[in-house]
């Protein structure tokens, strides 16, 4: 199954105890979002609201779709803006 | 399809700027120069107070005066709740978005606005403002970030509460988050190490200075439906904010996008457009604001000031084994600073082990910071960049035989944990060596100095659409306000496509009831997001125009293939026909089925990471202070330059309002919390003099996720200037400057002590 990793100390980890990564069963983005709503209630929306995902170095952001393969480097990051 | 091996005919090319002859002619229309029939004049009522209670706000007296039309406070906006988004450029509460376009309960800052009067004429209007009586109860205020963090310093918000510690505070905080960043044993690290440096750096707000102030003209109808013309980065996001702060529904707003002069991350949010619409409605006349420059400093959002402690150790051999960084950065009035990217992008550039950063978001009595070119990475960059030079001079290393020893290349590991891929750093490098400007001898009584930069890049939601028209000319249309040069760029790219010269597709600025959904321009993500919608746009209407010819010449929509601008059977199997070019088609085109266009949207992934790198060459004057940019080249990794003319151009302006940044550029506020330099006389940006022709260096390392190859420019050119002009003063003088802006005074001052 893929691990996803936090940003160290990201507000995220307000809701998983500290922890830095989680083992999860989602394939996909969604499907993460979803898996952390319904183990950690708010965290799933934390991340969808707040989060990107990183997968193997790229950035996606609101990519419900991004897929989710247990060999990937999966990190949630905070979202980029610009100016 | 990826055309990044083709061979390419207009993209790279440099055709003439399609807005190029309306803004030297005058003719280009901005929000300023709108006008409607009836049109009354808004003006806004700020707060003199830095800090206080809003006790009563009587406006009966302005509302008698003839001419006046109406008047608004709070009470006319909806009290909506707390509700995070991430519309704009970055995340943004509602709420507070609310309380700053209009105070409600508390003014935050001066120039925090607190009623609005729209009257007939631009005099009345003042005088109006006048005439309102609002009664304060002056409270405590805090300015500097360091102090808005102490414990007995004024709170700004009770229902602040620090998030990203634990447990939970229960008291209120004008610290509104903390954020940390961590990879390997950083203290490990340190003990490790053979040399180790580290400072304290500051940095002051610096305003986005555009040349044109915000401005908007709002018609509320009397059916209910609301046109805005507005200049702005995203007029998706004014309809969006201006819907959701007034409780209306988006279907009834209609935002035009004027020109805009300049925006540089400050016109992603909206500060006028809400209060225009409630005059409006309230009046039934159109009603027009503009902001005057003063107002424009005192009531719109610079960016973050920070206070930052780095520290660096490395190996003899200059390989760095630990680095840490603590960076403190003002959010203005309400809790939004830069500090997210400002800890991801201050060790970027690097390979690094072990790394501990910790930021703090921390709201003071300044106007609420918005975006500004990479936001968050010029300040962090400053910092790390000014160290890395102390490093490289300590270890008796040239400063870029370091950045090369510890350069981060595909597969290094972020400090913020993904891993980077297909980027050009090295690349970069490689032509900061290479160049005659590097190579040159620094000349007697100057100073060289060397920094570098990163920025992220995104993609998002944009939409494009193509239409053939009768005489097989295009016209493209986005959703995208084109800030630099977006219009040539997506114009070039459908041209390439469909194989016409660029000056035969026009391009244009759709409305928001005439084309999807857009995000707005910035993040450096239009050329990219956009263009990738434009592009696969102009593909689906070349498939399309292959089966037209199809069936003209009644064959087999695969025996046909599309080739400089024309459809030809695909070999002699085919058949013999004439090709049939665009003009031919669009001619036929009622018959064949009807217009040739296509829309397209996407919410693109991919966006490439820029890097560049910057080296700048100054002579100081010791008499009075005064730092010379005698040479400036700016290197940096475009991925691919659609208009390479485009390209050098954002990097050279980056580069110029990094100038500002680091040599002048400050708000300065008095004992009683008031900004004293709320123009451009005395809020120095830099002016042609000042600044000498850079030369930017365009390296080309393809983003494989664009069809071209494209990475965003706008942002990175930023990032590197003030350390790399820093470390030329450090260079010239022997002094290291920590704290922008590196002014003559402060110089001087600096000469002296240092005898």
């Amino acid at each position: 199954m893929p691990i996803v990793r936090f940003a160290s100390g990201s507000a995220c980890q307000q809701y998983i105890g500290g922890k830095s990564e989680l083992e999860v069963a989602a394939t996909t983005f969604r499907r993460l979002v979803l898996e952390l709503e319904q183990r950690f209630p708010g965290l799933g929306r934390q991340v969808e609201e707040g989060m990107a995902v990183a997968i193997d170095g790229e950035i996606f952001q609101d990519a419900y779709a991004a897929e989710l393969k247990p060999e990937s480097e999966i990190y949630l990051i905070p979202k980029i803006g610009g100016g | 399809m990826n055309y990044i091996t083709s061979d390419l005919k207009v993209v790279g090319t440099r055709p003439i700027r399609p807005d190029g002859v309306d803004k030297v002619t005058g003719r280009a229309v901005f929000a300023a120069d709108t006008r409607a029939s009836g049109m009354l004049w808004g003006k806004i009522k700020r707060s003199p107070h830095p800090h206080a209670r809003i006790l009563s706000i009587d406006t009966s007296k302005a509302m008698a005066l003839p001419g006046v039309k109406a008047v608004v406070t709070s009470a006319d906006f909806p009290d909506i709740a707390s509700e995070e988004a991430f519309v704009g450029e970055g995340p943004m509460n509602f709420r507070d978005l609310a309380l700053n376009i209009m105070a409600r309960g508390k003014a935050l800052y001066e120039g925090h606005a607190v009623a609005a009067v729209a009257a007939t004429t631009q005099e009345i209007a003042d005088h109006a403002l006048e005439l309102i009586d609002v009664q304060y109860e002056v409270l405590p205020f805090v300015i500097e970030v360091e102090a808005a963090m102490a414990p007995d310093a004024p709170i700004l918000h009770d229902d602040l509460f620090t998030a990203g510690v634990t447990p939970t505070p229960t008291k209120p905080s004008n610290i509104a988050k903390v954020v940390t960043f961590r990879k390997g044993d950083v203290e490990a690290g340190f003990k490790d190490a053979d040399v180790i440096v580290e400072g304290r750096y500051t940095t002051q707000p610096v305003h986005q200075a555009y040349i044109e102030p915000h401005a908007c003209l709002a018609t509320y109808a009397s059916d209910g439906q609301i046109t805005i013309h507005a200049s702005s980065q995203g007029h998706f996001m004014i309809r969006a904010y201006t819907a959701k702060l007034l409780g209306l529904d988006i279907a009834n707003i209609r935002v035009n996008p004027a020109e805009i002069g300049g925006g540089f991350g400050g016109k992603t949010l909206v500060y006028l457009e809400p209060v225009a619409v409630a005059l409006s409605k309230k009046s039934g006349r159109s009603v027009k604001i503009q902001m005057t420059r003063e107002e424009v400093f005192r009531g719109s959002g610079p960016t973050s000031g920070a206070t930052m402690d780095v520290k660096i150790g490395a190996k003899k051999d200059g390989t760095i084994v630990a680095a840490q960084q603590v960076l403190k950065f003002q959010a203005g009035a309400f809790p939004g600073s830069p500090i997210g990217p400002g800890c991801m992008c201050g060790f970027a550039m690097y390979d690094l082990p072990n790394v501990d950063v910790v930021g703090y978001d921390v709201v003071s009595n300044r106007p609420k910071v918005a975006a500004y070119r990479a936001p968050g990475a010029p300040i962090t960059s400053f910092a790390v960049e000014s160290l890395m030079d102390d490093l490289a001079r300590k270890l008796e290393m040239d400063p870029l035989a370091l950045r090369e020893k510890n350069a981060a290349v595909n597969g290094t590991k972020t400090h913020y944990g993904p891993t980077h891929q297909n980027i050009g750093f090295t690349a970069v490098l490689a032509a900061v060596k290479s160049h005659p400007h590097w190579k040159a001898p620094v000349k007697e009584g100057q100073g060289r100095g060397l920094a570098v930069g990163f920025w992220f890049n995104i993609g998002g939601e944009s939409s494009a659409n193509v239409h053939v028209n009768e005489d097989g000319s295009v016209t493209a249309a986005t959703g995208s306000p084109d800030i630099g040069g977006s219009r040539a760029s997506i114009g070039m790219m459908v041209a390439e496509v469909l194989g016409v010269p660029a000056e035969r597709v026009r391009t244009v600025v759709a409305d928001t009831a005439s084309i999807g959904f857009t995000h707005v321009t910035g993040g450096s993500r239009v050329t990219f997001a956009t263009g990738m919608a434009a592009t696969q746009a102009a593909e689906k209407v070349v498939e399309d125009l292959k089966r037209r010819a199809a069936e003209i010449w009644e064959i087999p929509v695969d025996a046909v293939e599309w080739k400089d601008g024309k459809a030809f059977p695909a070999g002699s199997n085919a058949g013999a026909f004439e090709p049939l070019d665009l003009a031919a088609l669009a001619l036929k085109a009622a018959r064949t089925g009807g217009p040739i266009a296509a829309e397209v949207t996407v919410n693109a992934q991919g966006a490439g990471a820029g890097f560049g790198a910057h080296i700048c060459d100054v002579s100081v004057d010791r008499e009075t202070g005064h730092v010379k940019i005698e040479r400036y080249t700016a290197v940096q990794d475009v991925g691919r330059a659609i208009h390479p003319s485009y390209v050098e151009g954002q990097i050279q302006g980056g580069a110029a309002q990094g100038i500002g940044w680091a040599l002048n550029e400050e708000y300065i506020y008095n004992s009683k919390g008031l900004m004293e330099n709320p123009g451009f006389l005395d809020y120095r940006v830099p002016v042609a003099s000042d600044v000498p022709m850079i030369e930017a260096v365009l390296v080309e390392v393809p983003n494989p996720r664009h069809p071209f190859g494209a990475r965003g420019v706008g942002e990175v050119p930023i990032v590197p200037p003030m350390a790399a002009i820093a470390n030329a003063i450090r260079s010239a003088t022997g002094l290291r400057m920590p704290n922008l802006p590196i002014s003559p005074p402060k110089l001087r001052a600096a000469l002296d002590a240092a005898g």
